[in-house]
This record gives structure tokens, sequence and C-alpha cells, in this order.
């Protein structure tokens, strides 16, 4: 079994979810690129757990898939919030928190 | 009977500590009883103010759940000390490298079983409750806290949470109104918390906490009022006396557990008060580390019970309220000496050679406080001087009883004492309340008119100080009296040695204490009112606590009558002595002495006469100068009185010259007492208070020193500097914090990319 094209394609999908992250203004787009990431981690995950024959890989990507619908629903919870207080999602005007 | 644990099994020699770890419930859970005292302390201190009485319902339910509490655990005690039959905690000892010392181990635990007979005097075999948590772990050695329930702590607690919660219930009205009345208060809460700490104390660094936590509530609350100099000078000079004797706990203990370390196989050193009790009463300690050990102990116990010569802070602390004299500075804190004693009896027991010797450092000590005190309580004007000199001198009783080793005896004085001192002390304070002053000579007399509560319970007190029959402190102090073993040759053996020259300090100061209540009664109650204003009798909350502890003033004698006393059956003799004094692995097999009626007899004539001389001079001679010169200035029809009155204003210095002239020409202990009494009080004030005074302004120039030239520029250097440190590189940082959510993330995956290049690198 060749490992390399799973590990090749999770760090695309992580390196595509890192740039999502950090360029993307809009917070439903930012909460997309996050899935990215803990997708390609899922995707590591379940690739060794074939590759080593060993199951608890794949236990760890159900786990992470739950917490990750978990984290999405209160993600989507804080933007529709923001969208509600200030009519805009765009992240790069939210700096309340400045110190 | 009792199976020794894990004795017979080891190959190791062991010796049986006394202890066990079951138990009543209270018993087990003697713990409770400083805690609550402890949270209403906090309790005052954060929500005094704002509850409709100050915070002093917080400290009076506390007392008042403490003193239920005390007495469940009394019971359970008693219960305890009859019906139990389980298992027994022995150490286990160590030998090899020790060798000579395992042997003396052997021989210690055969000479244990050898004896089991000599119980028979003894009574059953009483085991301490002991129940510890670790407190924490250091170097390998573990320290615990805990509480070791026994006769002396159910005694000691039962006294401290009744007097803690009279007085309690005094303070309320006698402080009403005080500018720091929630303060006062919390203090009164946390010293009940501590004393009761203490009391329950599992080992000597527990001891050690609780004495220095007492000590700091004396302070804080002799300076009650402290925007009056002399108040703060005295709670100073009460601390700094009290760290002279601290020192010597400290060295005490740290040579104990040493000591009792060796001993124990795997083990550094030990805190615990029943092993270090157990190997010192087996003698399995080396004397001289006892005797050692002892005499710093006995530095701690001179300061803190106010024994000669570091005394001279006691009837300074009067500066504080009376409560507060009556609570701590009469009938508990200063106690605590005397209970230390009592706790760690092995070891004075074994270092003093008490049994089987005719003097020793212990009951030269308390021999010759008990004089001391004694006669300056004489010389002085203010009620609360003359009580506090007579504090003075009767725990130089208690002292000089465990000296000879009459350890039940002196118990059992700690015990009555703590009644009837504390009547005599609120009983003044309730004088004080209505004349506004302490001064006997020129602003009280003839108060048992106006004061007819107050007057009782004095008399009451006073009779019981005095030691009359049949009066608590004829009891306590007979029993001193008798184990001094001193009465050999009229009946009365079989003490722990033949302190005869003790015997003779009790008797006298017997005679003396007898007549100095009689002046302080007559001064306080007698003649006619010389202060001015109206007097009149206080309030309830005053009077029924005066009251109550009247009643046990006449009563509590009752509970030890001696053996062999015909008037009653067997079982109520000596009830006192069997539930209080353990019969134990970690308490020396103290020898009891015989009562002898004979001696009795003759203590109580001594007190009478003691009476009958300040009675003739007081009663007699100055009632009738008094009269005599009042008659030539007043024609008021109710004479006498009234002629008194200006008797007493116009003549005061001449009475006092009076006062003077008859102790000199008087019977021959009277003559000799008073310059005895001026040189004592001179030396006190001039020598010991000037080399305290010196060592003070001493230590204050070294402290100035030490704010200019260290404090301010080392200490202040480094703290500024980090100030200055923190607050820069704050302002640098400030700039990350952008408060953009996608910065942050970059920031996080630049770090993580760090690191993982990092990762790669090292491994």
């Amino acid at each position: 079994m060749l490992l390399n094209q799973f590990l090749i394609l999770s760090a695309v999908l992580f390196s595509i979810g890192v740039y999502g992250v950090l360029t993307r203004r809009n917070g439903v787009m930012v909460l997309m690129s996050i899935e990215l990431i803990l997708n390609s981690v899922n995707i590591n995950l379940v690739a060794f757990a074939a590759f080593r024959e060993a199951i608890p890989g794949e236990v760890f990507a159900l786990f992470v898939i739950a917490v990750a619908a978990a984290e999405v629903g209160v993600g989507l919870a804080m933007v529709l919030l923001l969208y509600r207080n200030r009519r805009n999602i765009d992240l790069a005007e939210i700096d309340s928190m400045k110190g | 009977m009792i199976q020794i644990l894990a004795a017979s099994l080891s190959p190791l020699p062991s010796i049986p500590l006394g202890i066990t770890q079951e138990g009543n419930w209270f018993l087990q859970n003697a713990w409770l009883i400083p805690l609550i005292p402890a949270l209403s302390f906090i309790g005052i201190l954060f929500f005094g103010k704002r509850l409709p009485r100050g915070g002093a319902e917080l400290g009076v339910a506390a007392l008042l759940i403490v003193f239920l509490l005390s007495i469940c655990t009394g019971f359970a005690w008693m219960d305890h000390r009859d019906n139990f039959h389980g298992e027994e905690i022995s150490q286990v000892l160590t030998t090899g490298e020790h060798g000579e010392h395992g042997e003396h181990g052997e021989h210690g635990e055969h000479g244990e079983h050898g004896e089991h007979g000599e119980h028979g005097e003894h009574g059953e075999p009483s085991l301490a409750v002991v129940n510890t948590t670790t407190w924490f772990i250091t170097g390998g050695v573990e320290f615990s806290v805990g509480t070791l329930v026994d006769g002396p702590a159910v005694m000691m607690l039962f006294v401290v949470t009744l007097v803690s919660l009279l007085v309690h219930i005094y303070s309320t009205d006698y402080v009403a109104g005080d500018r720091r009345y929630t303060h006062f208060f919390a203090f009164l809460s946390l010293f009940s918390a501590s004393m009761l700490l203490l009391v329950i104390s599992e080992n000597t660094l527990q001891l050690l906490v609780s004495w220095e936590l007492v000590g700091l509530c004396s302070f804080a609350l002799i300076g009650h009022w402290w925007e009056e100099k002399e108040n703060s000078n005295a709670a100073l000079k009460a601390f700094l006396t009290n760290r002279v004797g601290d020192m010597g706990l400290l060295i005490g203990v740290t040579i104990l557990f040493f000591a009792s370390g060796k001993m124990i196989p795997d083990s550094f050193g030990s805190f615990s008060i029943a092993t270090t009790n157990a190997l010192a009463s087996s003698g399995l300690l080396p004397h001289t580390t006892l005797l050692i050990a002892a005499c710093c102990l006995m530095a701690a116990v001179m300061s803190k019970s106010g024994q000669f010569f570091l005394h001279t802070w006691l009837p300074d602390a009067m500066a504080g309220p009376t409560p507060v004299s009556a609570l701590i500075h009469a009938a508990t804190m200063v106690v605590a000496g005397v209970f230390m004693i009592a706790r760690l009896y092995g070891v004075f027991f074994e270092g003093f050679s008490i049994g089987g010797s005719s003097i020793n450092l212990m009951a030269l000590v308390g021999g010759f406080t008990t004089l001391v005190g004694a006669c300056l309580a004489f010389v002085q004007r203010d009620i609360k001087k003359v009580l506090a000199y007579s504090t003075i001198s009767q725990l130089g009783y208690m002292v000089m009883a465990l000296g000879v080793g009459a350890w039940t005896a002196a118990m059992f004085h700690l015990f009555t004492h703590a009644f009837f001192k504390a009547c005599l002390f609120l009983g003044s304070g309730s004088v004080a309340h209505s004349v506004h002053s302490f001064d006997m000579k020129s602003d009280m007399g003839g108060l048992r008119k106006v004061m007819p509560h107050t007057f009782r319970t004095f008399i009451i007190g006073s009779i019981a100080l005095a030691g009359l029959p049949p009066f608590a402190g004829f009891w306590s102090k007979d029993e001193i009296l008798v184990g001094t073993g001193g009465w050999g040759i009229m009946g009365g053996t079989g003490g722990n040695g033949s302190y005869t020259f003790m015997l003779v300090m009790g008797m006298i100061t017997a005679a003396l204490t007898a007549a100095y209540m009689t002046r302080c009664v007559y001064l306080t109650f007698f003649g006619e009112f010389r202060g001015h204003g109206d007097p009149h009798e206080s309030g309830p909350r005053i009077t029924v606590p005066l009251w109550i502890l009247a009643v046990l003033a006449i009563f509590a004698g009752f509970l030890n009558l001696p053996k062999g006393f015909q008037l009653v059956p067997e079982s109520l003799q000596e009830r006192f002595g069997h539930y209080v004094e353990p019969v134990a692995g970690y308490f020396p097999k103290i020898s009891h002495a015989t009562p002898s009626w004979s001696l009795a007899i003759i203590s109580t004539i001594v007190v009478v006469t003691g009476i009958a001389v300040a009675w003739n001079y007081y009663f007699v001679k100055v009632e009738k100068a008094s009269k005599e010169s009042g008659q030539s200035l007043t024609e008021l029809p109710d004479g006498l009185t009234t002629r008194l009155v200006i008797a007493r204003m116009g003549h005061t210095l001449l009475v006092n010259k009076y006062y003077l002239d008859h102790l000199y020409t008087g019977i021959i202990t009277r003559a000799v007492k008073e310059p005895i009494a001026e040189l004592a009080y001179r030396s006190n004030q001039e020598i010991l208070d000037r080399t305290v005074d010196t060592f003070g302004r001493t230590a204050v120039k070294v402290g100035q020193f030490n704010y200019n030239k260290i404090d301010q520029t080392v200490v202040d250097g480094f703290v500024n500097a980090s100030g200055r440190i923190s607050s820069d590189s704050g302002e640098e940082l400030r700039k990350i914090q952008s408060g953009k959510v996608q910065s942050y993330a970059a920031i996080l995956f630049a770090a993580a990319t760090i690191l993982a290049g990092l990762l790669i690198v090292i491994v």
C-alpha cells in the first residue's frame, strides 16, 4: 500500500486550509478552512491506521469528526451572532480585543 | 486484652505507644473543634461589620457549638476510658548501628511487660485516640498534622470552650460600643481556635505553630486599645518576652525531633508527641539529651506561663480589655506552658529525674515563682494587677506540682484555677465597668451594697483561690501539697520524691494568698465608696457568666475527692484523676502520694491564719482608725459608713503608712514580707525591665539601620527594577495584541512551524 499519496494529499489539504484561515475575511470561509485542516488530519490518521493495521487511528478519526461537528456548531453560532449584531462578518473589522 | 500490633510479629523490638486509631466519632473528629472558631474568625473578619451585632453573634454561636461538641467529646472519652479494648499502636525500634540503644529497647520492652502488674495501682490503661493526616512531605520526611485526644486534651477542651464562651457573652456587654468591636470578636475567635488546636496537637510541630498563634492573638488583644502608648508598649513587651521563650521551644522541639528519629528505623526524626514521650518514658533516649531538651522547653514555659524571671510581661498585659485578661492571661493561654509540660511529661520526668529526687529545676522555678508572685500581689493598687500577680503565683504552683511529679494535682489545679480566676477577673471587670477605674485605693470601696452579684461571686472566687474547704481551690491545692511527698512524717507518703522544701513554699504561699485576697476584697467591696460617680450593678450578660463560674468555683473541687476520703463512696473518689491522667505507653509511670487528713487540716489552719491576720488588720484596725478619724470629721447620723468616706478620701496616705507599719511590726512573716515584696518589685522594674528595654532599644536601632541601608537601597532597588522591567516589556508586547483573530492565527501557525522544525532537527 502506498502511504505517500495519502500524506501528500493531506499536506496539500492542510496547506489550503491554513491559507484559507489566514487570508479569507469571511467568517464562514474561515470555518470551512478549519474543517479542511481537521479533515487533512483525519486523512493522516486513517492512512497511518490502515498502513500499520492498528485500529486506534481510525477511532481517533471518529473522535475528530465528532469534535469538528461540535466546533463548527459553536463557530457558526458565533458567526450568526456577529452578523446579527454588526450586519457584517468580516473578520478584519473585528478587533475590539486590541490591547 | 491489648493486642500489640506488629510488635510480636516484627523481628525488631518495639514499644507500645498507648495510642489507638479507633474510637468514638467525637474522639476521632476532634479537629472540628478548632475548625469552627477558625471559620468564625474568617466570617467575622469579612462579614462582621455588616451583621446586626457586629460579628459578636457569630463568635458566640461558634463557641456555643464547640462547647457542646467538647462536652460530647468529654462523655465519649469517659466511655472510651472505661470500655475500650481495641488495638494499640506500637513503635518499631531500630537496631543494628545503634546496637547499644537497641538492647536498651529490648530491656525497656521487657520492663513494660514485667510492670503490667503495676497497672493495678494505676488502673486500666487508657489509649489516646489519634487521627492524623499528612501535612506535607519534604526531604523524605513526612510532616503530619492531627489530633491526639486523651484525658488532659479533653479536660482542656472543656475548660477553654467554657471560659471562652462565657467571656464572649460577657464581652458583648463589656466592650459594647467599642470602636473596634468586630475586630475584638474576630481575635477572640482566632484565639479560641488556636488554643483548641494547641490542646489537641498530635505533634510538637503543630504545638509550636498553635503556640505562636496564641501568642499573636495575645499581642493583638493586649494592644486592643493601641492608641494609648502604654497599651501598645505592653503588647510589644508581652510579644517580645515570649519570643525569648519561643526560641527555647524551637530548640527543644528540634532536639527531640532528632533524638527520637535515631531510635526509629528509616527515619530522620519524629515530631509525634506519643512517640517522643514513649521513647523518653521507657528510658531509650539518652538522659543528657532529655535534660537539655527539657531545659530549653522550660524556657518556653517560663515565658508563656509567667514563671520567674520571664514573668514581667504578664502584669503589663493587663492593659488589654478585662475579658481578655480573664480568658487569655488567667484561664487559658498562660496555662499553655503548664499544659505543654503535661503533654511532654515523659521528657520532663526523665530529663529532670523527677522521680526519687528532692529538688529539680522545674520544682524550684515553680516554687520560687509562687512565692515571688504572692508577695508582689500585696503592693498593688490596681485590682487587675493583684489578680495578675496572683495568677503568676498560681501558675508557679502548677509548675511546682509538675516539678514534684504531682501531675494530676497540677492538671486539677489548672482546671479549678481556670474557673475561680476567670470569675475573679470578670468580677474585677464588672467593678471597673461600674466605677471606670481599676484603682482599688482611690476609686473603689463599699461596692458590696451596690453590686451584690459581683460581690458574692468575687467572694466565692476569693475563697476558692485562698483554698478554704470545701471550695474548689482547697482540693487542688491540697493535692499539690500532698504530692510533694514531703509529709512523710505524718502519713501522706508515696510521692515521687521528698520535696519538703516545695511543701514549705506551698504552705507559705497558701497563707500569703489568703491574706492578699482578704486585702483585695476589703479594698474593693468594704469600707465606703471612694470614687466618683454612681456605681451600679452590671447587666445580666456580665453577672450570669460570673455566677456560672462562681458555682463551678464551689463545686469543681468535688470532681477529684482524694482517694481514701472516708465521707464519700469509693466510686466518687479521684474521678478527675481516673479520667484525665493517662495510663499509657506515652506517659511516665509516676507514683501517687497518699492523701492525709493531717496535712489537709494543717493547710486549712494556715489559710485561716492568713485570712485572720489580714482580717485583723483591715476589718478591725483599719475600720477602727477610719471610724476614729471619721468621727472627728463628720456628724452624720448613720455615722460609721459616712465617716469612713472621709477617712478614706482624706487619709489614704495615712492608711497606707499604717498598712506598712503593721506589716513591719506585725507577725514575723508579715514583717518581712513588705520589704521583700518591694525589693522584688524594684528588681522587677529596674533590673529586668531595664534589660528588656535595652534590648528593645537596640532592636529599634538595628531596625532603623536595616530600613535606611538595606531596605531602601537593596530591597527597594530590586522591587523597582523588576517593576520597570515588566512595565517596559509589557509596552512592547502589547503591539502584538492587534485584536485581529487572523494575525493571532498567523502567529500560532508560525510558532507551530518553528516547533515542528525544531522537533525534526532535534529528533
